[in-house]
């Protein structure tokens, strides 16, 4: 074992990045092409079964490069400096994961403060309001869109509400999780993991039942102008963040099942734990910005 | 598994070599691989973008429609732009990243070596994507490599669902390469490798990649939106829906200024290290340096709406982008001087690594001189989306970038390869670029001052004289390029003098003090820093 | 090959040169932003010389600095080096020094950009749309209202024909406005982005659907002034001409007058023809016209469009089927694509030929006849 005689760790060669860069590719072909199928005959062609096999194959690919991994990391060979490698890495991914939804944020905050506005006629758009959209006015949530397109908004109260706190929670329980691992009270880990796992769950329920409820009995929807738009794409990408993030905590629920994770190496716990926070805090900005004010 | 126990079980000197056959390149770890892989992928990536920039030139020959039709044209326009930034700079200064900022470390690897091949091996297929859509009926992406809305969402063509995949992958691409550098850069410096001990190129790459993971999620919030625009009904940028198509725009610029200087940080970081070696003197300056870097990066955030003068932003917003745009201009005459002031009373030698730098200096300063009179509002109105600008960019851009790339290219092959290079071609190379690329990009100048809009494959008579001396040379740099093609490709097979570790007399850094051709890897303990 | 042409190519043009250089066409050939003829185009032109010169100034000066050490301090030359490697003093200085000349350009600039963006107080309004790709200018007091297109001649750009003087820069109406007059331009967009460009008044904006945004002019001479549109639009974004003419008040009351002259016989030859039917060969003759002019940038020539982008009309369900759909989306267009509605744009009998037209050519010969009444039944429904 000469290299782990020497200060640095180098990790030999893995089959699997080419595997997850083949997945990645079949996932752009395919969706490229059931996008712009959809769209023009409003029915999925071959791109579907590409998808299909993208994702496949990026699963495998997740599977087995975390497999490999894993086994590597229980047999010793990683060392402490591969382990703070892995710790920044996580960090600075969550970070660029910040900026994808600032980029939705920003949208949302330029659609109220600025492009509504202007349409109404604010700031040198007097013409704007005056020629083109004479009958159009500006108030957020946009309940009528100059083009016309009428929907209701959609309140704090009720399944938001309840969602934050679920969420909230969840960041609690989480931690205590983490405690429990630190202080090596395994019980508490699972009990507490597990509750996490389950707080999730019924978040991602009632978020569905939210969507149902802005379909059918608001008519709030994906083209009901930049409203709905911001609405949907916030939360619907928040929505599959929390998706992966319960996913990567079941993976890593089963883990600790079978034992894995010490008090001081457990940096898979960790990112798990990390991402979830980060789910959380980009959940109370959702919760001010798009459901309250 | 089988594989790491066997490399980690035979393996007693360290030395172990690379995987035989195809399988060293597809499964490679191996930062000096992955960087090869990149810059030749780069180089290829030039060369087709470059053939597109010849069919543009073709066309603009003569006015009249004569090779391709407008609609073709639009598509090389905009896949040109896309793939000398996304596909040519970018992954070239990724390469040198991967090749030198180990080694200028004194590390043994990159710190995360698989994610580091992943994110090689993205990119060729995200271009392939690119590129084939370009055979979809209907043609590839036609509206320009900023892709504003509307056009590229109501009025483009069916390839746009797959130009978008195409970015979104790419940006995976980028965001992975950038945690590399960072978390490299910040977790495996030697012992003794101190912040304000790092080689400039390693500064201005770590600047870089935090500009990157900052921006490329913008970018792909922005086709996200131009995606949902287009096929799910939507309308961030469509007013009837309450949205407003220079939205895009905001967002676009937000991640597309940064971008330019990511695509010059890094040259800076190269042009940083040549001059001293040639000077034979310390850079001068080196902590302003690095400030200047970090002050240019931090006001590349704030300066976006420059590129959109003309969309009828409110004054009190044209001014605070217009002064703090003119405000970059400071530190990046700070590095400029610092440059000058290295060389001043140095004992100067003019291999080809230093002519091309000297050449950078002198010609990214032009650029970026008419960048400073682009930003100036009130003149803009008139430069905006004329052939200034597109001189403009391509000085900075070409005798900036690609001209360090290839400045680079010069100072560290006899280190990747072992032997020195064909200097007689490689000056050939030299004389044959400099004269043709200013026959192509400086006439550029006058057509746009004369009022000559860019993205048109067809313009009015007064311009054809500048034109027709525009494609000459054109034409001349492309070929210009291929004898760079062959010098390369000669010192890849070895043909020429071995060289010592210590290519260059003046030259300092840890990558010197290993053997040439650089061993497989390079420091297995660390190395002492001094 | 690859390698042989372009070499032919340089001889060939050197030769060309020796001629172009002593040619009149080339001394005229602008190498310079213009002066333009209002005050603020000539305040732009002051600006960027100004740039242009400080720009010169530092460029010889760091320059000639740096060409000095490279004469001077070369090794071959016996230069030692030196080891100084800092100097605080200096380096603030040359922090400082650029700050202030940037301070010093920013003043004029900031003044003029302020009085560009005043439109306030105008004599006269013109609402101008850009649409794929043409413009479309509305006198908004003066209730005149019309397309402008592109009207260099086809043969021209394919080469058949020689190019004439304002090759790419002619249109069958030109924008007519009067001098000395304060003229706001309010600038907007039925598609695309476009941008609305005259160099000679220093005025470009763009025109963004949705919205409108402001500009103004004050023409000092009177006479023909041209410019491009500066945004890319789509397919034909370099055939889409911006001419200006600026003429004396007194002729532009006269140019007024007429305007409304022909709008009032336009209309009463729409109700002749609502009354009558037109012949096929009429009808064809004026279609194809119409259909070059307006429709054959998408739909080409052939009428096969270009796949992908814009569809084929030989054998679509629409030209082949139901005659009022075919009139429907020319007269409405299609929302949310390229097909824009042309009613503002044609007239009842253009509309008419041009239907027919589709409907008879390229092999067709449904032997349909459309004629003005139908198109004017289907817009009064
Ligand atoms: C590597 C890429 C790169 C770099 C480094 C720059 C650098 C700069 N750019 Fe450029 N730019 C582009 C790439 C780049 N640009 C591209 C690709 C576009 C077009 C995009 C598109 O539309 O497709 C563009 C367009 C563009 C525009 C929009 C033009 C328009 O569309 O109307 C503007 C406007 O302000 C601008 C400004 C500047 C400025 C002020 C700098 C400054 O950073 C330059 C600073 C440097 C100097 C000034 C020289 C050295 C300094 C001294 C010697 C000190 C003393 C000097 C003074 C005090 C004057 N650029
Ligand atoms: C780093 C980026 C980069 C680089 C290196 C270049 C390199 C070149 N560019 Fe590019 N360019 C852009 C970035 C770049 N460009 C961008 C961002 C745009 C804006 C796009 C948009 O508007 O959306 C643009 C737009 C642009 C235009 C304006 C198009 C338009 O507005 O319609 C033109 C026109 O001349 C042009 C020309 C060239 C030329 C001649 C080169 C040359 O330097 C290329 C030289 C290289 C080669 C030629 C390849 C090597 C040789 C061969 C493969 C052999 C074949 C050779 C022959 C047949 C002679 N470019
Ligand atoms: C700027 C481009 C453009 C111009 C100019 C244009 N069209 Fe179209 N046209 C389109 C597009 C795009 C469609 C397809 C709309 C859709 O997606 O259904 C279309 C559709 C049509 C159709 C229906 C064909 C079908 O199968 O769906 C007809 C008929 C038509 N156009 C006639 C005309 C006529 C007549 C003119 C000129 C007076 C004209 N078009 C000018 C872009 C254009
Ligand atoms: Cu209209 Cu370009
Ligand atoms: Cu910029």
């Amino acid at each position: 074992m000469a290299e782990q005689n020497s200060h640095y760790y180098v990790p030999a060669q893995s089959p699997w990045p080419i595997v997850g860069a083949i997945g990645f590719f079949l996932v752009a072909v395919g969706a490229g092409n059931l996008v712009a199928q959809l769209s023009q005959t409003g029915e999925a062609g071959w791109g579907r079964f590409i998808l299909l096999v993208g994702f496949i194959i990026l699963l495998v690919m997740m599977f087995g490069w975390f497999k490999d991994q894993i086994s590597e990391s229980r047999a010793g060979l990683h060392n402490a400096q591969l382990g703070v490698s892995y710790r920044q890495g996580m960090s600075w991914f969550i970070f660029s994961e910040v900026m994808f939804f600032a980029a939705f944020f920003g949208a949302l905050f330029y659609a109220r403060m600025i492009s509504v506005p202007w349409l109404g006629g604010a700031s040198n758009n007097a013409m704007t309001a005056e020629v083109l959209w004479p009958s159009f006015e500006a108030i957020w949530p946009l309940t009528t869109t100059p083009g016309g397109t009428t929907t209701q908004a959609m309140g704090y109260w009720g399944l938001p509400l309840i969602n934050t706190i679920i969420l909230l929670t969840s960041s609690i329980t989480i931690h205590f999780a983490h405690t429990g691992l630190e202080a090596n009270k395994r019980k508490q880990l699972t009990l507490m993991l597990g509750l996490t796992i389950l707080l999730g769950m019924s978040f991602l329920v009632l978020q569905v039942e939210e969507y149902i409820h802005a379909y059918q009995d608001l008519g709030l929807k994906l083209d009901s102008g930049v409203y709905g738009n911001t609405f949907f794409l916030l939360t619907g990408f928040h929505g599959m963040h929390v998706t992966l993030g319960t996913l990567f905590l079941i993976v890593i629920f089963f883990r600790v099942l079978a034992g894995h994770f010490s008090p001081d190496n457990h940096f898979a716990f960790q990112s798990a734990s990390w991402y979830w926070h980060f789910v959380d805090v980009v959940w109370l900005c959702l919760f001010v910005f798009v459901y309250i004010i | 598994m089988n594989t790491l126990t066997e490399t980690a079980s035979h393996d007693t000197e360290h030395h172990h070599g690379p995987a035989k056959g195809i399988k060293r390149w597809i499964f490679t770890t191996n930062h000096k691989d992955i960087g090869t892989l990149y810059l030749w992928f780069a180089f290829i990536m030039f060369l087709v973008g470059g053939a597109m920039a010849m069919v543009i030139r073709a066309e603009l020959f003569q006015p009249g429609l004569q090779i391709v039709e407008p609609h073709f044209f639009n598509q090389m326009t905009t896949v040109h732009g896309l793939i000398m930034v996304f596909g040519a700079v970018m992954p070239a200064f990724t390469g040198m990243a991967n090749w030198m900022i180990p080694m200028m470390i004194g590390a043994p690897d990159m710190a995360l070596p698989r994610m580091n091949n992943l994110s090689f091996w993205i990119l060729p297929f995200a271009f392939l994507i690119l590129l084939a859509s370009l055979f979809v009926e209907g043609g590839g992406p036609a509206f320009g490599w900023t892709f504003y809305a509307p056009l590229s969402t109501t009025y483009s063509g069916d390839s746009t669902a797959l130009f978008v995949f195409a970015v979104h992958i790419m940006g995976i691409s980028s965001i992975m390469g950038a945690i590399n550098v960072i978390v490299t850069i910040w977790n495996m410096r030697a012992p003794g490798m101190t912040w304000m001990k790092m080689p400039l190129f390693v500064w201005t790459w770590f600047i870089t990649a935090y500009l990157l993971i900052a921006v490329m999620p913008v970018l792909a919030g922005a086709v996200t939106m131009v995606l949902t625009d287009k096929y799910f009904g939507t309308s961030f940028f469509n007013a009837a829906g309450g949205g407003d198509p220079v939205m895009f725009q905001h967002i676009f610029w937000f991640f597309g200024h940064p971008e330019v200087y990511i695509m010059i940080l890094p040259a800076f970081g190269i042009i940083s290290t040549i001059v001293p070696t040639f000077s034979r003197k310390p850079l001068f300056g080196y902590p302003s340096m690095v400030y200047a870097t970090a002050s240019i990066a931090f006001l590349s955030f704030i300066v976006w709406a420059h590129h959109m003068f003309t969309t009828g932003m409110p004054v009190f917003a044209e001014l605070f982008f217009m002064y703090c745009t003119m405000l970059i201009s400071v530190p990046t005459g700070v590095k400029v001087f610092n440059w000058v002031a290295t060389m001043w009373r140095g004992a100067l030698s003019f291999e080809v690594p230093m002519l091309f730098s000297i050449a950078f200096i002198v010609l990214f300063t032009l650029g970026g001189f008419s960048g400073l009179m682009l930003a100036i509002t009130p003149v803009d109105f008139q430069y905006h989306d004329t052939y200034f600008v597109v001189a403009h960019f391509h000085y900075v851009l070409v005798t900036g970038a690609i001209f360090s790339l290839i400045a680079a290219t010069y100072y560290w092959l006899p280190k990747w390869t072992g032997v020195m290079y064909d200097i007689g071609l490689a000056k050939l190379h030299f004389w044959c670029s400099l004269i043709s690329v200013n026959v192509l990009f400086f006439p550029m100048h006058f057509v746009g001052l004369a009022g000559m809009p860019r993205r048109i494959p067809d313009y009015s008579i007064q311009f054809a004289n500048w034109n027709q001396l525009i494609s000459l040379g054109g034409f001349a740099f492309g070929l210009s390029q291929l004898i760079f093609l062959a010098l390369v490709i000669k010192a890849c097979r070895k043909q020429g003098e071995p060289v010592p570790a210590k290519v260059w007399d003046g030259a300092h850094g840890l990558e010197w003090e290993v053997a040439s051709p650089a061993p497989y890897h390079t420091f297995t303990t660390p190395p002492e820093i001094k | 090959m690859v390698k042989k042409s372009p070499i032919i190519l340089a001889l060939v043009s050197l030769l060309h040169y020796s001629e172009v250089f002593a040619n009149e066409a080339f001394v005229r050939s602008n190498i310079n932003l213009r002066t333009g003829v209002t005050d603020i185009s000539q305040q732009v032109y002051d600006l960027h010389m100004t740039i242009f010169y400080i720009c010169v100034v530092i460029g010889i000066i760091v320059f000639g600095a740096m060409f000095y050490a490279i004469i001077f301090h070369r090794k071959s030359k016996g230069a030692k080096a030196a080891n100084f490697h800092e100097s605080i003093k200096v380096e603030i200085a040359w922090t400082i020094i650029p700050v202030i000349i940037l301070v010093v350009m920013a003043i004029p600039a900031t003044k003029t950009l302020i009085a560009m963006e005043d439109p306030s107080e105008s004599d006269l309004t013109i609402l101008v749309t850009g649409s794929q790709w043409k413009w479309h200018y509305k006198y908004l007091e003066h209730d005149i209202e019309f397309y402008s297109l592109l009207s260099t001649p086809k043969e021209q750009i394919g080469g058949q024909w020689i190019k004439g003087d304002n090759y790419l820069l002619d249109v069958d109406k030109q924008l007519v406005i009067p001098t000395n007059k304060k003229v706001r331009f309010l600038v907007t967009s039925d598609d695309v982005i476009h941008s609305w460009w005259v160099p000679d008044f220093a005025v470009k904006k763009d025109a963004n659907p949705g919205f409108i945004n402001e500009a103004w002019t004050k023409v000092n001479e009177e006479g023909i002034y041209r410019g491009q549109c500066a945004e890319l639009c789509g397919k034909d974004h370099g055939f889409m001409p911006v001419v200006v003419e600026a003429v004396s008040p007194d002729d532009f009351d006269a140019w007024l007058a007429n305007k409304k002259a022909e709008k009032a016989a336009a209309q009463a030859e729409e109700k002749r023809l609502l009354a009558m039917n037109m012949s096929k060969d009429e009808l064809m003759s004026e279609g194809e016209s119409v259909y070059m002019g307006y429709c054959a940038a998408c739909h080409q020539q052939n009428g096969m469009g270009l796949p992908g982008v814009f569809p084929a009309l030989v054998g679509s369900p629409i030209t082949t089927g139901d005659v009022k759909a075919h009139i429907d989306i020319v007269l409405h267009g299609k929302k949310g694509t390229a097909m824009q509605a042309f009613a503002k744009q044609l007239t009842l009998k253009q509309v008419a030929a041009v239907v027919t037209y589709e409907r008879n050519a390229w092999g067709i010969n449904s032997g349909e006849l459309i004629q003005p009444k139908d198109v004017h039944q289907l817009l009064q429904e």
